[in-house]
């Protein structure tokens, strides 16, 4: 299995991601560049981290978003590879096309930074497969950018086609329906504005985010 | 040649930015303001010649996000 941390300049969470996804493959994760066109041919899993890539300039994500590396990221998601795209990496997904929508500043016009209770909508989901549909998890939330925005359209094909994986349990950013992490049509691609690499260990004072990563090397186990 | 860019927020698209300023300029003291929307102004020097489809490809591709923004360009001569 093998697994891949998109690195821009200005990502600051990839180090986190990357031991997240240590931990539970057993395996290093490959540091890719943001001037690489390609990627491992046999790459299963693609984490797009959280930070403020290229400064956040024009629009957060915009910039990263055209950057070589993420023609290839497209291309492996294409094919089937799983992407999971935290906080500035949703925002890179959206701006990038591979998940509709877009991420606007918060509705009241702060950055938040805090845990926030999410409801897992989609547990089918490869990456929220070892969650109980209805559950409650809490993630912490760190974002200056993280009101989702779909037109109505959009929003009621994602809640009728089950892609909205994850929404928040409270008010946190004026997210279109409470949103707060949405599935591609395939399915393998997560986009998602909380952080549940950085609740994976007791030492974290929570574990909540783990079973995301071990949902998801156990759906590419049993794939394989 | 030149060409500005202005990109804005489409209507119904929330602007806590121009909500801000709104605030700010209540806050000064104006009254009638009756609301507030902030956009960006991009600057572009071109080589003469440049294509109108290239501008608009430009805005389409990268200077706007079409989910959430308009844009109009203006030449400048």
């Amino acid at each position: 299995m093998r697994s891949a941390v998109i690195v821009f300049p200005g990502s600051n969470c990839d180090r986190d991601l990357a031991v997240a996804f240590e931990t539970v493959t057993g395996a290093k994760p490959a540091m890719v560049w943001h001037r690489d066109t390609e990627l491992p041919d046999d790459i299963d899993l693609i984490g797009v981290p959280g930070g403020f890539s290229y400064g956040d300039y024009l629009r957060s994500g915009a910039m990263a978003a055209r950057s070589p590396v993420m023609q290839a990221v497209a291309k492996a998601a294409d094919r089937g590879a799983y992407v999971l795209g935290i906080c500035n990496g949703f925002q890179v997904l959206t701006e990038s096309g591979l998940l509709p929508g877009a991420l606007l500043r918060n509705a009241g016009g702060h950055f938040v930074c805090r845990d926030v209770a999410l409801t897992v909508e989609n547990a089918q989901s490869a990456f929220t497969s070892r969650y109980a549909a209805g559950e409650t998890v809490t993630y912490p939330v760190a974002h200056h950018d993280g009101n989702y925005f779909a037109d109505a359209a959009t929003l009621d094909r994602l809640e009728g086609e089950g892609r909205v994986a994850l929404r928040y349990a409270e008010g946190v950013n004026g997210s279109a329906r409470n949103i707060a992490g949405i599935l591609n049509e395939t399915g393998n691609v997560l986009g998602m504005m909380p952080h549940p690499e950085r609740v994976i260990e007791t030492a974290h004072g929570k574990t909540d985010g783990r079973r995301l990563f071990e949902g998801l090397v156990e759906g590419l186990m049993t794939r394989a | 040649m030149k060409a500005r860019i202005f990109v804005t927020l489409k209507g119904g698209v929330l602007d806590p930015q121009g909500k801000a300023i709104h605030h700010a300029l209540e806050g000064l003291g104006f009254g009638g303001v009756n609301d507030v929307r902030a956009g960006k102004l991009i600057e572009l020097d071109l080589a003469d010649g440049t294509s109108d489809e290239d501008i608009d490809a430009m805005c389409r591709k990268l200077l706007a996000n079409t989910v959430i923004e308009n844009y109009r360009i203006e030449k400048v001569a």
